[in-house]
Parts: structure tokens; sequence; C-alpha cells
């Protein structure tokens, strides 16, 4: 093939064009309509559904526009009797069987076949036998089906095979009996699967949680930014009468392409939960009562001033890394204006040791659609499929392309492309990476040096080092797993040193939509806005807990649900004198520690910015009024910072408190340099059985937890403890017991299930999950007993 | 100058699908010859290019210009894959040379991949042929022992690997690409293509796919040469060629005869109509070419070229003579509906069409035509003819299109007369 470019004429206009370039992406770019179903850009092609025919000089027969490889010279007609012909012809195929029940379909108004039905089809029906009908088919609470109205174009069946790496759907039977579907009962399980309702050109796969909600035409669509994973996948927010009615991706090619992981799809259901707080309440005399914003607010000040009183360090500020730009710079401005160092968004970290020598603004490091273009990736510590399904989206398109992907985590993990997983209990994943170092000849110091020499370099450590060395464009990764772990300090140091020796790059999986941000605007304890570090670094969040403090702020976060040891967080904030919660939600688990709750805008209700895990700076707007009396959480900030008299508290808008930020943070990059070349010492162990206690997908953030289609997925599976049958045999429990788990004096009853993966030594339970949330840390000794 | 090619063993052997008899009268021979003396890959070729061999599973595709076009040279695996689906209506010579000649065929796939240098061979064999398999697999159990098959034959340095398929029962996997989707555990659908087969076939690989009697014409024609083989038949019409005849006639059976044979002669073969009834209509090439008035059949002789002049296709040579008592509304309406049902439903136009045009057929069939129905099937026959995947929709659409323009008045008088012009009345249709 030569890069010369051909001429080729269509309609009578002339078009270059790489030769072999399908004629339907030339006319495509040049704006020439050409009718078609089955073709998707980001799909193969299959050519079945005959809709793009068009008339080709010299060829006798009408051709596909959408597998016809230009050449020198071709001579296309889109429109000419040969071409209407068949188009028209294909159009009446498609009608005979489809209902003509536009007005009871939810596809209707925003239909692909009823768009090109006007353009191509008859106002009058030839066939007047009975029309095809299938049977419904239920594939789980996400996607409604009505396979009736299926037109057999197959973008469903070929996202699974070539997108989700999952093929869920399939097409059964021949001729008129081909149905879509599962082929055994079964729901479709990827956490992906809600783009088929895009693709699906007409009603037959459809939204279930929004289905006859509203009519196409009623709605209003705003553009937004996916709340969830540190992707910020792009969105368009369908509104109508101020309510969300439902999420739609809006394309990125850079970012989320034209695809949305389910929780960013679903997820806004949680917005109209009925845990909504939509008015201000106080505890009086041990009693909650809905007050107005005045009295909560002086209420609040009255007892943060009383229980901080002139000590600011007795203030401790926990914020959700969810939260926008805007309201996590105000977080920590309003606590560094009470004296007090005491901010972290960290909520899921327990080792801190790093602090100081970490990576300042820790990041992807990389491009999102870089990911793809990488030819060795190690991950450490992810589930990169359930926590960032557009991450593992673009490292599946890498590892297709030849990327050598590995991993070295807590459990075995589904994965939809090639990999090679080591798995092992925490302490050796540690010992794990030791070998890798070791094998890559990595330069560490003091105890890491000492761990390294002692690691023993395995067959499988010396592949990896090879894989990473070998590499033009390398990175080790370091996911929600890796975060969470006892010893990420040693796990970030000795992932560092690999990199530097393997000529390969560090980078940081972020858990959250805005944890970059976070670190931006300074909600740190050692770092201030623009990842500067302070002068006198505050106490972070497990210091916060671990030493209990008298004033506690909390912005976006359950003490239940998004801390890494949810019984150390309940204790702290029990003996607290005055605890202050910003939230979206009246839960359980803040109304029985909090003395003041202020109802803050939720997902699409506030303005704001989130920073993506390559650093993307993405601002939008509210696009409904919060509910009831819920405010945006800038301004609740703001006001508490006025009525705490602090300087600085004089911003009228979300954009003024960007400006202010961005005077301190515009420049400032993803910035993974990690300044040390050694570490404490090893804080996991491998005695006695060690808990695994992950963040489920749907499970990670406040919102999502109150989504009821997602909590209602096969994904989302209650609290259990999982052993291998092996270590079930060994610690002598049986399959579906019913045990009690004790971690640090903390006591749960939860079902067993035996997980194959799970590694012998360790225990998997979940965390941020009803049932788990009076437990201990995410990684810990448990001992299990029998109930 | 019958049975001069596929059947040339037949009438000289009890057992001519054993190795030794096929051995006594010649068989493997050519094979030997070739590995022994390394005859130039490249002279098979033109050998088969000469012999003008058109392919024999219906299209005609001449059989040598499709090998050369697999580079021997080029890197990597390659196949040869043998069609013995046989799921055309009407045709039944496939399943006797599996039956009695499948040496034969052994041997022209192993010369098919010396030629192109494939050494994995397939041979597909249609579902309802249980019998023929495991006559199929026999003969490769011998052939392997005695060295034709498996690693480095007759020490020729030369390996080629042969394995039997046996379909799902799918008319549609006859096709060329929907048989290879089908031997790669896919479901039966054909690829569009280009990409022809030569370049992006079995598993992606450069593969030639050809029918078995095709194949199995290999070895007589590198014995004989490939003029001796096209002086067999006519101009543009190169051979022999085996012929399915069935219908209302005496001695129905699969007959070998030179291509260009006039029609006449084969009446004579069969034994002529039965029960001395009247010579209506010929099918000439199986179920989906166009059907020929008997008188007008009675002039043309057996090859492409006359077939085709006379509005049909020589097809797989499946000849279905049809007498006088036959209504043509009824067959149809069985024809119909085997390509309603054996549509693979992957393309729009077939999936959707078979089904309106049988549907017309039956009610037509069953006396609730519509005069407006004659219009209508051959308007549903020109959107489905040319514009599907694969060619099992022109392959539907040309049978009524046959029919209507023959015997459009036996179609009107069941729509004027709810009943049928020959025979006893309306009859119930298949549905």
């Amino acid at each position: 093939m030569t890069d010369e470019l051909v001429t080729i004429e269509v309609d009578g206009r002339e078009l270059k064009a790489k030769p072999g370039t399908m004629l339907i992406d030339v006319t495509d770019a040049a704006g020439i309509n050409i009718p078609r179903f089955c073709y998707h850009k980001k799909l193969s092609v299959s050519a079945n559904c005959r809709m793009c025919l068009v008339e080709v000089e010299k060829v006798p027969k009408p051709l596909p526009a959408c597998c016809t490889p230009v050449n020198e010279g071709m001579k296309v007609s889109t429109r000419s009797p040969m071409a209407l012909g068949a188009q028209k012809g294909t159009m009446e195929f498609l009608l005979i069987n489809h209902p003509l029940d536009c007005p009871i379909c939810d596809q209707g108004g925003e239909c692909e076949l009823q768009d090109v039905a006007v353009g191509y089809g008859s106002d009058v029906s030839r066939y007047s036998e009975a029309k095809r009908v299938v049977p419904q088919r239920d594939i789980g609470p996400l996607i409604a089906t009505d396979f009736t109205r299926c037109i057999h174009c197959t973008r469903c069946v070929r996202f699974g095979a070539e997108i989700a790496g999952v093929r869920e759907l399939g097409a059964t039977g021949r001729g008129e009996h081909m149905t879509i579907g599962t082929f055994v009962e079964k729901s479709v399980d990827s956490e992906m699967s809600g783009n088929v309702i895009d693709l699906c050109p007409v009603g037959s796969l459809t939204a279930k949680p929004s289905r006859y909600k509203a009519r196409a035409w009623e709605l209003t669509q705003h553009d937004s930014v996916a709340p969830h994973d540190s992707v910020g996948s792009n969105i368009h927010v369908h509104t109508r009468n101020n309510r969300v009615v439902r999420v739609h991706p809006k394309e990125n090619e850079s970012i989320n392409e034209i695809w949305l992981s389910d929780r960013d799809r679903f997820s806004y259901e949680g917005l109209n939960s009925e845990d909504r707080l939509t008015q201000p309440m106080v505890r009086k005399n041990g009693e909650w009562q809905e007050v107005e914003w005045q009295e909560a607010l002086e209420f609040a000040v009255k007892g943060l001033q009383s229980a901080a009183g002139s000590d600011g360090d007795q203030l401790a500020t926990l914020v959700s890394a969810n939260s926008t730009l805007e309201e996590l710079y105000l977080a920590q401005k309003l606590t560094r204006g009470m004296d007090s160092g005491n901010i972290d968004h960290r909520l899921r970290q327990s080792d801190f040791r790093l602090d100081g020598n970490d990576s300042p603004v820790p990041g992807l490091g990389i491009t999102i659609q870089g990911i793809e273009s990488l030819d060795a990736a190690l991950l450490v510590g992810s589930n990169v499929r359930k926590e960032q399904p557009i991450i593992a989206h673009r490292l599946r398109k890498a590892a297709k392309s030849g990327a050598k992907v590995s991993f070295i985590n807590p459990l075995w993990i589904d994965l939809h492309f090639e990999a090679d997983q080591f798995v092992s209990t925490p302490a050796v994943m540690v010992d794990n990476l030791a070998s890798i170092a070791k094998a890559a000849s990595a330069k560490l110091t003091g105890n890491l040096a000492k761990l390294v020499k002692a690691a023993e370099v395995s067959e499988t450590a010396k592949s990896v080092a090879e894989q990473l060395k070998s590499a033009n464009n390398g990175v080790i990764m370091l996911g929600n797993q890796a975060a969470a772990h006892p010893d990420y300090s040693l796990l970030v140091v000795l992932a560092s040193a690999i990199a530097e020796a393997t000529n390969t790059s560090l980078s940081y999986i972020p858990a959250l939509s805005n944890s970059v941000g976070a670190a931006l605007a300074g909600a740190l304890p050692h770092r201030g806005p623009a990842a500067s570090l302070v002068e006198k670094c505050g106490a972070n969040a497990q210091m916060m807990q671990s030493k209990p403090r008298k004033a506690y702020l909390l912005m976006g976060a359950e003490p239940g649900f998004d801390f890494w040891d949810p019984s150390l967080i309940n204790s702290a904030l029990d003996q607290a004198e005055c605890v202050v919660a910003l939230t979206a939600y009246h839960s359980e688990s803040l109304a029985s520690c909090a003395d003041v709750m202020l109802p803050i805008a939720g997902f699409a209700e506030t303005s704001g910015t989130l920073v993506n895990a390559e650093g993307t700076w993405q601002s939008f707007n509210g696009l409904v009024k919060p509910q009831g009396d819920a405010r945006p959480a800038w301004k609740v900030l703001r006001v508490l910072g006025n009525l705490l008299d602090i300087d600085g508290f004089d911003q009228n808008s979300s954009d003024d408190v960007l400006e202010e930020l961005k005077s301190h943070a515009a420049e400032t990059a993803i910035d993974n340099s990690v300044s040390t070349k050694t570490a404490g010492e090893l804080n996991s162990s491998t005695e006695g059985l060690y808990r695994i206690g992950d963040v489920p997908m749907y499970a990670s953030d406040a919102l999502v937890r109150r989504a009821s289609s997602l909590q209602r997925t096969n994904s989302a599976e209650p609290a259990a403890v999982r052993l291998s049958a092996n270590q079930a045999k060994s610690s002598d429990v049986e399959e579906e017991e019913t045990l009690v788990v004790v971690q640090d004096g903390n006591r749960a009853q939860l079902p067993l299930i035996i997980d194959p993966r799970v590694p012998d030594g360790a225990v998997w339970i979940s965390s941020a999950l009803p049932g788990t949330e009076k437990l201990g840390g995410q990684f810990g000794v448990v001992t299990l007993e029998k109930a | 100058m019958a049975n001069e090619v596929c059947f040339r063993t037949l009438e000289y052997l009890k057992q001519p699908w054993e190795l030794e008899e096929y051995k006594s009268r010649g068989g493997y021979e050519v094979l030997t010859h070739i590995l022994k003396n390394k005859v130039g890959p490249s002279e098979v070729v033109e050998t088969m290019k000469a012999s003008g061999l058109r392919g024999r599973g219906g299209a005609g595709f001449p059989t040598g210009l499709k090998w050369s076009f697999i580079s021997r040279n080029a890197p990597g695996q390659k196949y040869v894959v043998c069609n013995s689906d046989e799921g055309e209506p009407g045709t039944f010579k496939d399943r006797d040379i599996l039956r009695y000649n499948p040496h034969q065929l052994i041997e022209g796939m192993v010369i098919a991949g010396y030629a192109i240098g494939a050494t994995v061979g397939y041979n597909y064999i249609r579902g309802e042929f249980w019998e023929e398999y495991e006559r199929f697999e026999a003969a490769l159990e011998q052939a392997r022992a005695a060295g034709f098959l498996g690693d480095n034959l007759l020490g020729s340095g030369f390996d080629f690997q042969l394995h039997s398929h046996l379909g799902g029962g799918a008319y549609v996997c006859g096709e060329e690409t929907a048989l290879l989707e089908s031997i790669e555990g896919k479901k039966g659908q054909p690829r569009f293509k280009p990409p022809f087969p030569a370049h992006f076939g079995l598993y992606g690989r450069p593969t030639i796919i050809n029918n078995t009697e095709s194949l199995s014409s290999v070895p007589v024609i590198l014995k004989e040469g490939g003029e001796w083989f096209k002086e067999l038949g006519v101009e543009n019409s190169g051979g022999s060629k085996l012929f399915s005849i069935s219908g209302n006639i005496n001695n129905p059976g699969v007959f070998e005869v030179p291509l260009g044979t006039p029609f006449s002669e084969l009446f004579e073969l069969v034994g002529g109509m039965k029960d001395g009834r009247k010579l209506k209509a010929v099918i000439p090439g199986g179920c989906s070419s166009p059907v020929i008035p008997g008188e007008q059949m009675m002039d043309l002789t057996m090859d492409y070229d006359a077939i085709q002049k006379a509005g049909s296709m020589l097809g797989s040579g499946a000849i279905v003579i049809i007498d006088d008592q036959q209504c043509m509304v009824k067959m149809l309406d069985r024809m119909s509906y085997f390509y309603h049902e054996e549509s693979c439903g992957q393309c729009t136009p077939c999936r959707e069409g078979t089904g309106w045009l049988w549907r017309v057929v039956n009610r037509i069939e069953n006396g609730k035509g519509r005069q407006e129905d004659l219009d209508l099937l051959e308007s549903v026959c020109g959107k489905i003819a040319g514009r599907t995947v694969c060619a099992l929709g022109d392959a539907a659409a040309m049978p009524v299109r046959g029919m209507l323009k023959y015997f459009q008045e036996e179609f009107q008088y069941h729509i004027d007369h709810k009943r049928c012009m020959v025979g006893a009345g309306p009859t119930k249709g298949l549905g």
C-alpha cells in the first residue's frame, strides 16, 4: 500500500481517500449520507443489513458501501435508481416483520430505523401476513429487551466479542428464527453492558431503569462528567422536569471514546433515592431535628468552635475524593483557616509512611488513550476491569495488539484479555514485587535493599522484568488495592525503583473521580494547593482516626462505607464533641455519629470540576436543582467560612473558586516522582488468616450504593466470607455455613462462599457492603468462628 | 464415452472403495508419480488450467485458475477444503463418489495440497451423509496406513494431513465461506466477499475450496492430460460431468457423461417418462436453477453455455424431470419453503424475503392467492436477487422467476379457480 491518495467520484463529487478505505468511511467523512444499520465505526464490518447498497460504475449489482474498498477512478452513485431501489428494497424487508407501533416503543423518536424509514420507507405495506413475534427475555435489571423489534444487525453481538471482551449475547437460530439472546437463560453481566443500548439501532435493547420514563423529545441534553472512577468519562445527562432521567456517553475519543461503564450510566438512580437528605438536621439532646439552614449553620459553627477551641489540631477534616475541585479547595482552605493541618482525602489508605517523599500529584502519567500503545504493563493491586472499566478497555486493546500485561494481586481477577496473574496473600505481594525488583537490578537502599537482596528471583519475576526491560513503552501501575495495602509505601518505592531500572514509567490508577484533583486542591495534610509541601504537616487520615480529635468535618463520606477501617472511624467519631457532615444522603452510618447533617447537592446538581487520572480538568454545570433544601457543597463551605470569620471566602460562584485554585495549580501536572529508595518495615504478615477487603464496583461511593438497578445486578453481591476450598478445609468450615468474622475485636456474621479466586492463607471479605460496616481495616488478620 | 473420470473404476471393481481395489485400477499412481518425480507444482496447476475443468459444485468457476490464485511459496499454513456438503435439492452425485470412489477424492486432495503447498485438508461432508462419512473415514485410515496421507509422503518430504468433518445439516453450509465458518466451529453463515478464500480462507489462511467431483477429477486429468479431459467435452465446457437425474422417470440415478451430451440422449439413458406420461418441464441444474419447458429442453445440450443461453444454469448437474401431472405451484411452494427454512438469517433480503416469497406462493397454492401476488412475487424476487451476502438469495429468487416465466398460467389458474390446473384439486402445501 502506498500513502498516495486515490480519487473517487461519489454522486458527481470528487473525493480523495486512502486506497482500501471502505467507501462508507469516505462518504461519512465527506458528509454524504448513506443509510446503514449494521455498520458501526467502532465495530467490525459484518455487511449483513444491506441498507448501504450503492451503485458502483461497471459493477452489475449494487455493493454495500461498508465493505467496498475504494480504488482509483471508482464512480459511485448513492442515489441512482439502482442504489435507491436497493436501499428501499432493504427498508421494505426490514419493516415487514418490524412492529410499526413506534408510539409505544421506548426508542421512538430516537430510532435509527424510524429515521431511515422516513427517507426510504414506503407509505403502504405490501406485507399482509402476521408479523414475527419473539418471546420476551429477561437479561438482567439494566437492559430491557424486546426482540420482536430486532433487525438482526448484530451490533450487540459484535460489541460483546470485540469491545466488552465477553460474548454474552449471540444470534441463535436460522433464517427468520434467528434471535439475539444469551443462549442459555442468563443475564448480561459485563461492566460495560449498557453500551449495547446505544448501539442497538431499534427498540430491541433499551435502558430498563429509564424505560417509559420520558419520550426522547421531552428530554433536555446536558454535557457533564461521570462522577465515579478516575476516567472522567464524558456524558450526556438527559433531564426532564428537573430530574435526571438517564445518562448517555458523550463521544470523546481521548477519554471514553463512545463507551460508558454501567456504573457511570446507571448510578444517577441514586440521585432520586429516598435516602436523600433534603433538609438540614441537627441533633439536639440526642434527637435529630430538621431545622432551617441558618440554624444548622450556626449550630455547626458553634459546635466546631467550641470543640476545637483555640487548638486547631482538634479539628479533623475528612473528605471524599469524589467531591469537586472547588469543594476540596474550600474544605482545605477552611480547615487551614481554622489553623488545622488535618485534612485528607485518602480515606482508603492506611500506610502513610511515604508522605513527604510520596509522588506529589499521583496519576496515570500517560494519557488514557496512550494506554493503548503500551507494550508492557505490570499492575500491582488492581482489579482494573471492575474499578476503572474504560482503562481496562484501553489495556485490553493494548494486550490485543501484543502488549504483555501482568498483575500482582491478592485475588485472581476475571479479565477480558490475556495477562499473567501472580496472586498471593498481601505480604507475599511485597515479596513478589521485590523479586521483580531483584530480577530488574533495581537500585534500593536501607530496608528495601535488604528485602530485595533476600528475595528469591523466580522465573516469573525474571520474565516480567524482562518484558518491562524490553518494552519501548512500559508502565508499572499501582491500583486501588495497592493504595489500601498495609505496605503501600513499600509497594510504591519498589515499583518506582523497578520503573527506573527497566526504563518504564511509574503510574497510579487513582480510585475516585477527583483523586487527582484532591491532590491539586491541597486536600492533604502534608501538601497544600498545587501539591506544595506545607511547613507544618497536619495529621493524615489514619492519625485523625487513631488519635481522635474533638471536632470532625466530613464531606461526601459515610463512616461505615468509605473508610479503610470502619471500626476505627466510628470509634473516633463517637468520641468527638462535634461532628459536622456535609452529605447528600441521610444514612444510618452518619446519623449514629454526627451532630449536624448539612444536605449538599449530588451529582448533576452542582457545578464544578473534576480532574481525571491523566490530569485533564473537566468542568460541568449544575443541571437540575438540588433536591429539597440541599445546596452545593462549595456554597455551604463558603458560608461556613464566613461564619467562622475566615478570610478569603467571598466567592460568588464555583467559577470564582476555580479561578482562585487555578492561580495556584493551573500549571501543576501529574508528578509521579518518588524521592526515596527505601521504606519502613513490613506491616502485613503471613501469620494467621489475612483479610483482603476490596471495594466492590457498585459499592464505591454513596451515589452508586443507592442506584437501585445496579444493586440488583449479579455484580452487586452481598457481603460474604470467601475462602479457597483448601483454606476452608484447613479452617474446618463449609460452604454456605454462616461464620462470625472477628477483626480487632469487631464481629460480623457473614455466609461462607468457596471461591477459587482467593489464595490460601487469605480470606476475601469485601468492604463497603452492608454487614461489613463494623469490621476493621480492609487488610488485616481476622479469625473465623462458627456462628 | 461414459464413466471416464469419477466413475472410471466402478464397472471393473466389486468394492471400488477399498484401497487395494482402487490401486488395481491405477489408483494413487498419479500421486506416486508426482511425489517420486517431484513434478513441479506449477506444472500440475497448468495441467488443471488446460483441462478446462469448471467447478462442479454449481458455480462453474475454472478450477485451475482458482488454484493459481494461491502462491505456493507464500509463508504460513494453507488449506485444501473439499465441499461434500451436497445440499442442493436434486443433487446426489457427490454421495456416490464418497460411497464408491473415496480414494480418488483423497488422491485428488493430496495432489491439490501439493500443488498449492498446503499440508492440511478437510473434507466437509453433509450432515445427513453418515454412512458416506464412515466410508470416507475408513478410506482415510487405509490411505494413512499406506503412506498416502501423513508426514513425508512416499519419502518425498511432502506432508499432508486430511480430516473429514461432518456438517450439522444446514444447506447454507454448502456455501464455501459458511462451510469454512462451520469447520472453524462457528455458526454456519457466509462471509462477505472479497476477500475470497484464496486470500482469507480457513482460519484466515489461504485456502482452496473445491467440490468433491472437481477434486475427484484431478487424478484422471493429470493421468490423461488436460487436453484429453478438455476434449471429452465441448467448447467452454471441458470434460465429463456427473448428472444426478431424478423425477418422474423410469431409471433415476447418477450418470457420468461428457459435457455437451444432448439432453435427449440423457433422457434415453434414464428410460424416459414413467407410466408413459408427457414430459412437461425440466429443472436442469438443481433446485436453484430456473425451470425449462420440456420441449425446449429436448433441443438443448448439457453444457454450461447451452443451458445458460436457455435462461437457466447447469449448476450442480441435478436434473429434475417433471411430468404433466405435477402442479408447478405446489412444486414451487415446496421449493420456496426450502429456501425460507434454510436461509441463515444473516442478511436482510434473504432472511425476510425468502419467508415472504414462500408465504405468497403458499397462499396461491392454498387457493388464497390474489391477482397482485404475481407482480408481488416478481418484485420481491427483484429485491432479493443480487443484494445478499451469498448466493442463497439468488437461489431462492431464480426458481420463482423461472416458474412465473414459463408456467404463469398455472399460478393464474390457482388464483382464479382456487384449485390446480392439473391433478385433482387444491392440495395442501407444507407449512
